[in-house]
């Protein structure tokens, strides 16, 4: 009984055991399955999350800018007279008030606290008649003018040190030429307008003087260049003094560039005076013109960084960039470049960025706008206050702005703006650049100044890669779509089982392998052999219908014996022989048609230069590249016409040609058109070939022998030297993503047709 | 009749063939050239001793290979400035690699034929390799032991063999030394530097922590002194001898022989020592590491780097392209989501692969390396470990790059298995899962081989996204080596393909290195075209396998 119950209970076991063991099965059965649709979902996330990535970094090129008051406060020793100037230094903790009694005020930008108050050693009796900022702004340099046609010349600065690992700022002033008052003005006229350009050796100061018993005021030019002797510590401070030619009267504001070549005397009736002063000590007016509207004002001037160009401010709420451009008798002149409309009321403050082509404008009813003047952007439009705005000032970072407005308050704005430079004009239309003759497409990604400007313009490279595609279709179109018409159709299978392999084959082959014989073999070859590969063009083909034609008066019995679809292997020989006549004939046809070098013809005659890795290298190069692709693909399709059309097309009477356009071609088209499709889509991406086989020059020019860059070249080139997450790398990952696109949809319509083509196939 | 021939179409399709005709052409003359040119490479060739008028009439002695020659037509040589007499129909020209970086400024010189007065191959033309200023060419005068002659003449070239064999015994030794245990003992102490700053970030450096540490750091120390005294005996001994040989203007160089790598005499060669030399500067090009700035030397770095990443590439892509071909075939209905998936496919075989580099700098290295740093390796920073291009990021962007291959390639096989076997298994009582597993996945397998060679293949040669996401031009240490943990996924690497690039447009010295790259281009033809033809060859028999099949 028990020997039952255990055997029972033994097999209840088995049971149950083998239960456990058919749950298992169907879990790890239910599991797979699962994890196989994930396994196959993941293809289309992982083709999605490309695109959205790159999406992802190339969004916040077009986000606006924004600005958000963070504080407000009383102005700091507001007693101390009326502001001329806000500063703040770069890391935006301390700030400073300059006033018209001579006080510097350092305050906390945050609080408004202040940390340091000074008066300018400004000697007894005199008053503070003219103040302005130094050229280049980034200098933190300022010039008082005095009533007794003396100048001081003031720097703000900021020491940085590290009390346990914190930050501490600490501003002081320092007299760049020393505690003692210059002379400007001999007869101690007062100075009521000065502006200065200060450098490591040399500082030029602009001042306009008053009436005087002396006589009428003046416009003048006082240079100062520090000679250091070779043999002694002291410095030789040499002093140079001119007049400009030029009424006093009417002078409302006076600026220097940095190079202190351009002295800039704008007028109260609108008229800006160009002075060149190369020279210092003979000032040459070059230019005197209207820059504003009829009935309009100008109300601020400032420039923008790089003292390349002017932004003129008017009572019309217009703001003009103004630029040195260099006309067709290649003399340079100021013009207008392009002009912003920021307000119906006047601009009253004209704030521009120390590191890039920004400025920030506010105007009479208190409303900010910062603008991207190449990018031609309007970033951010706010209102900083009800009152009228007194003094403004952006960090040297362009990430904050202090605004003093008429009702004794500081406004402290943040202001997020990253990528002001790119727009989508900007990259893909005309931009006219500072001191470029006229509008273009550049792209001109990096430099070693600091003050450069980038230039994105993705026309160029989209330009270079249609151009690279272009040829290299050219080359591998006719190559391609021949031989797959042949080998499918008319070859003899024993033949087509190698053929097929072998071209194939070339498709595997590196292109860095391919790249680098056109840059290093082929590019020399056909410098030296150009005519020849001209005259190859002519020779081969000519050459193969030639052997052709002779071919069917080939002894019947010969002709006979010769088993068919063989010709291929016949012709390579023949190829062969007519590209050597070409290169052997080359030299003295060249010399008869083209006076010894063709290369030499082209430039003398077309007036086409000749670069030695250019568009026609990287057309062989990468249409050889392409040629695989697109043989296989349409070898594919011809082949698989079903075989009772053509049998059908033959029986009724229609030769093998015939049969092969009027039925093969048209049946297979699709399949075709989507070879070049891809094969389009490999050439527009290819990156080694046009890297190595061009000259990656980002010229926009048709010419066979030009140069050219392609989208995926300059990715390579530029990406691993671009700064994560600046501009320049988002702009490189947006011509990563129209890459894809392009391809993208190159290769989805054929997917789509050929899978529409299988369908109909399967069907017949 | 003409109008008839071509009313029949024969022209057209004999354009047709043509065009065949020419592609055959083209891939068998690039194959045929790069073949040439880098089979030549290491052949030892014969050094010329010219005697040459230069243009101002002066007579000059120079040595040198020749490497290249140019004809120039009569007018394009009168167009290009060169004076010719009337008797001359074309101008010949011949490069000559002349050596002697040290002493005349330039490696290779263009002679013209006509201004050579007398050509000889004397056999006492000595080539000495250097690790530094290229090849010399010359004469041999004398080899001394510090400074004191030991030999001179002819009779001092078997000395000097033989003094040199025992120099880069010890050159090996100093290698091993530097590389390998000093190399050591850096990365220990490197090591040990992170340990500290991991335990001071955690606050669990206690003193019995700090001894421990302490104590380890004396010991390297103690190892790297006892290192660097072997080193100071090593260099000491291989700097005692120097060899004086004579150039081709008659100066004396003085060449110590710790820079030599090789010394022979071409010109005294007979075939059987040519194919000797030939066979060991083969290995030395496959063994080697590179010296010079990539220009001379081996490049096994770049073959090991090539290897390791296609290996790494191999393990991620094969499950990926495996499970995602089984659902398109096994267990997917054929309708929209498996057309979007081929749709899918397909654009990943077509996205250009330097987009794939973009994305592995900006998705892998940036933000997922990134993340990995500050989770896992917060001592290093600031530092980067994973948010810095290398071989695992290198490895994971091709894996994605070539999955479409492994896929196209396991669908196709998976297709080719007849249903009578799947359904076979399935009225025994087997799973899904059991019959894919146990019956269709063995019988898949050599597509999915031939799937993962072809990835292989394309991942050896592709070189645009591989030098944004972890190829350098020179990495000091190769990313597998005996110190712990052996592999080190977050190293940069070097690989042929970039080698090409680099050495051949952005080497200082190009006209030098292009022999090599030649060869370096042929190496990687042979590999990728030997891998091809595999997958093709089982791709084959897989397919007679199934046609017996289904018969």
């Amino acid at each position: 009984m028990s020997d039952i119950n255990a055997q029972k209970k033994k097999s209840s076991m088995q049971k149950s055991d083998r239960d456990i063991h058919e749950r298992w099965r169907l879990l790890k059965d239910s599991i797979a399955g699962y994890g196989v649709i994930l396994g196959g979902l993941s293809v289309i996330v992982a083709v999605v999350l490309i695109f959205f990535y790159l999406l992802y970094v190339v969004f916040p090129l077009f986000l606006p800018a924004s600005a958000d008051s963070t504080s407000q406060y009383a102005v700091p020793e507001a007693t101390q007279g009326k502001t001329v100037l806000l500063d703040m230094e770069e890391q935006n903790k301390v700030a400073v008030r300059f006033t018209d009694t001579g006080q510097v005020i350092f305050f906390d930008v945050a609080t408004g606290k202040t940390l340091l108050n000074q008066k300018v050693a400004i000697p007894d009796g005199v008053q503070i008649t003219s103040f302005s900022q130094a050229s280049p702004v980034s200098e933190n340099t300022v010039v008082y003018g005095l009533s007794n046609g003396q100048v001081i010349i003031v720097k703000h600065q900021y020491k940085i040190s590290y009390v346990n690992d914190a930050r501490v700022i600490t501003p002081e002033l320092f007299y760049p030429s020393g505690e003692q008052a210059l002379i400007l003005d001999d007869t101690g006229a007062a100075l009521e307008k000065i502006a200065v350009a200060t450098g490591d050796n040399a500082t030029t100061i602009v001042a306009k003087t008053a009436n005087s018993t002396q006589g009428l005021g003046k416009i003048r030019l006082t240079h100062f260049e520090k000679e250091t002797s070779l043999f002694s510590e002291e410095n030789k401070l040499t002093r140079s003094d001119a007049v400009l030619d030029m009424p006093a009267a009417g002078i409302e504001a006076i600026l220097i560039d940095r190079n202190k070549t351009s002295l800039f005397l704008v007028g109260s009736d609108g008229r800006l005076s160009v002075f060149d002063i190369s020279d210092k000590t003979n000032p040459l007016l070059k230019q005197h013109q209207n820059v504003v509207e009829s009935g309009q004002k100008i109300t601020r001037v400032a420039f923008l960084n790089g003292d390349l160009s002017l932004m003129i401010g008017e009572s019309n709420g217009l703001v003009s960039q103004w630029s040195m451009v260099r006309n067709k008798l290649n003399r340079s002149a100021l013009q207008k470049i392009r002009s912003f409309k920021v307000s119906d009321k006047a601009v009253v403050a004209i704030q521009t960025e120390q590191r890039r082509k920004g400025f920030v404008t506010i105007d009479a009813d208190g409303v900010m706008g910062i603008y991207s003047s190449t990018a031609e952007r309007e970033l951010v439009k706010k209102s900083v206050g009800e009152t009228l705005p007194v003094a403004a000032a952006l960090s040297p970072r362009a990430n904050a702005l202090l605004v003093q407005l008429d009702n004794g308050k500081i406004n402290l704005w943040n202001v997020k703006n990253e990528h002001p430079e790119v727009s989508l004009a900007s990259i893909w239309q005309e931009v006219w650049y500072e001191s470029y003759p006229k509008p273009d497409y550049i792209w001109q990604s990096s430099s070693a100044s600091s003050d450069f400007e980038p230039k994105f313009s993705l026309t160029p490279l989209v330009f270079g890669t249609l151009k690279a595609a272009f040829y290299s279709m050219l080359v591998a179109m006719p190559l391609a779509l021949m031989g797959a018409i042949y080998t499918a159709y008319f070859m003899a299978p024993r033949m087509r089982q190698y053929v097929k392999p072998t071209i194939e084959l070339m498709g595997a082959l590196p292109t860095v392998i391919l790249g680098f014989l056109a840059g290093l073999w082929l590019a020399p070859f056909v410098e030296e052999h150009l005519a020849g590969l001209f005259f190859l063009i002519m020779t081969v083909p000519l050459g193969v219908m030639i052997f052709a034609y002779a071919w069917q008066y080939l002894p019947r019995s010969l002709y006979e014996k010769i088993p068919e679809g063989w010709d291929a292997a016949f012709l390579i020989p023949v190829i062969l022989f007519s590209g050597w006549l070409a290169f052997a004939l080359a030299p003295s046809l060249e010399l008869l048609l083209f006076h010894g070098s063709m290369r030499e013809w082209f430039k003398a005659e077309l007036g086409i230069g000749y670069d030695q890795r250019n568009a026609l290298i990287v057309g062989i190069a990468m249409g050889f590249a392409v040629i695989p692709t697109m043989f296989s693909i349409a070898e594919d399709a011809i082949f698989s016409v079903p075989k009772h059309l053509t049998v059908g097309s033959l029986a009724l009477g229609a030769t093998t040609w015939q049969t092969m356009t009027k039925v093969v071609l048209l049946t297979a088209s699709p399949g075709i058109f989507s070879a070049v499709m891809i094969g389009l889509g490999r050439a527009v991406g290819e990156t080694m070939i046009v890297l190595m086989a061009t000259g990656n020059t980002p010229v926009m020019d048709l010419s066979i022998f030009q140069g050219l860059r392609t989208l995926a070249a300059n990715i390579a080139v530029e990406m691993p030297e671009s700064e994560v997450d600046s501009t320049h790398y988002r702009v490189l990952f947006l011509a990563a993503l129209v890459l894809f696109t392009f391809t993208f949809v190159f290769n989805t319509l054929a997917e789509v047709i050929r899978q529409r083509l299988r369908e109909k196939y399967s069907s017949l | 009749m003409m109008k008839l021939w071509f009313k029949s179409g024969k022209p057209w399709i004999w354009l047709n063939a043509a065009a065949v005709s020419t592609c055959l052409i083209m891939v068998v003359g690039l194959l045929g050239l790069i073949t040439v040119r880098g089979v030549g490479h290491f052949w030892p060739a014969q050094v010329g001793q010219y005697s040459y008028e230069a243009d101002n009439g002066k007579q000059e002695i120079i040595f040198g290979e020749k490497v290249d020659a140019t004809v120039t037509s009569l007018a394009a040589a009168k167009s290009a400035g060169y004076k010719m007499a009337e008797n001359e129909d074309a101008l010949i020209q011949y490069q000559l690699k002349t050596g002697n970086r040290d002493v005349t400024g330039a490696d290779f010189r263009w002679i013209q034929a006509r201004r050579v007065k007398e050509e000889n191959y004397p056999t006492n033309m000595m080539v000495i390799e250097r690790r530094e200023w290229g090849n010399f060419y010359g004469q041999l005068l004398e080899l001394k032991e510090n400074n004191t002659v030991i030999a001179s003449g002819e009779q001092a070239l078997p000395i000097v063999q033989e003094k040199l064999a025992d120099a880069l015994i010890m050159f090996k030794t100093i290698n091993t030394l530097e590389k390998k245990e000093i190399g050591a003992v850096n990365y220990g102490l490197e090591r040990l530097r992170l340990e500290e700053k991991k335990l001071a970030l955690e606050n669990h450096l206690d003193t019995e922590a700090k001894q421990r540490i302490a104590a380890q750091k004396t010991d390297y120390d103690l190892k790297y002194k006892q290192y660097q005294t072997q080193l100071a005996e090593l260099y000491q001994k291989i700097r005692q001898h120097t060899l004086v040989a004579k150039t081709e203007s008659g100066a004396s160089v003085t060449i110590p022989l710790a820079k030599v790598v090789r010394v022979y005499q071409p010109n005294a060669m007979g075939l059987f020592d040519k194919i000797g030399h030939y066979g060991v500067k083969v290995r030395e090009f496959l063994t080697d590491e590179p010296r010079e700035a990539n220009t001379e030397g081996g490049i096994f770095p770049a073959i090991f780097g090539t290897v390791l990443m296609v290996l790494i590439m191999s393990v991620i892509v094969t499950p990926f392209g495996v499970v995602a071909a089984v659902y398109l075939r096994e267990y997917a209905k054929q309708g929209f989501v498996t057309r979007l998936i081929r749709i899918a496919v397909n654009n990943l075989a077509g996205v250009p692969s330097v987009v794939y580099g973009v994305f592995g700098l900006g998705f892998f290295v940036y933000i997922l390396g990134g993340h990995i740093d500050t989770l896992f390796f917060p001592e290093a920073a600031p530092a980067p470990v994973f948010g810095t291009p290398g071989l695992m990021w290198a490895s994971i962007t091709l894996a994605l790059l070539t999955l479409p291959v492994v896929i196209v390639s396991t669908e196709e096989g998976l297709a080719r298995i007849p249903k009578s076997i799947r359904e076979g298994s399935l009225a025994l009582g087997a799973t899904k899962f059991e019959t894919l597993w146990l019956t269709v996945l063995p019988m898949a397998s050599p597509a999915i081989m031939t799937g993962l060679i072809l990835a292989v293949a394309r991942a050896a040669g592709e070189v645009a996204p591989l030098m944004l996401v972890g190829v350098v031009k020179l990495a000091p240490t190769l990313p597998l080596d005996g110190n712990f943990p052996f592999l080190h996924l977050d190293r940069k690497f070097m690989h042929l393909g970039f080698h090409i690039y680099d050495v051949g447009f952005q080497s200082p010295n190009v006209e030098a290195a292009r022999p090599l790259v030649y060869a370096t281009a042929l190496l990687l033809v042979l590999v990728i075209i030997s891998l091809n033809l595999a997958a093709i060859v089982i791709r084959n028999n897989l397919r007679e396998k199934y046609r017996a099949l289904e018969g």
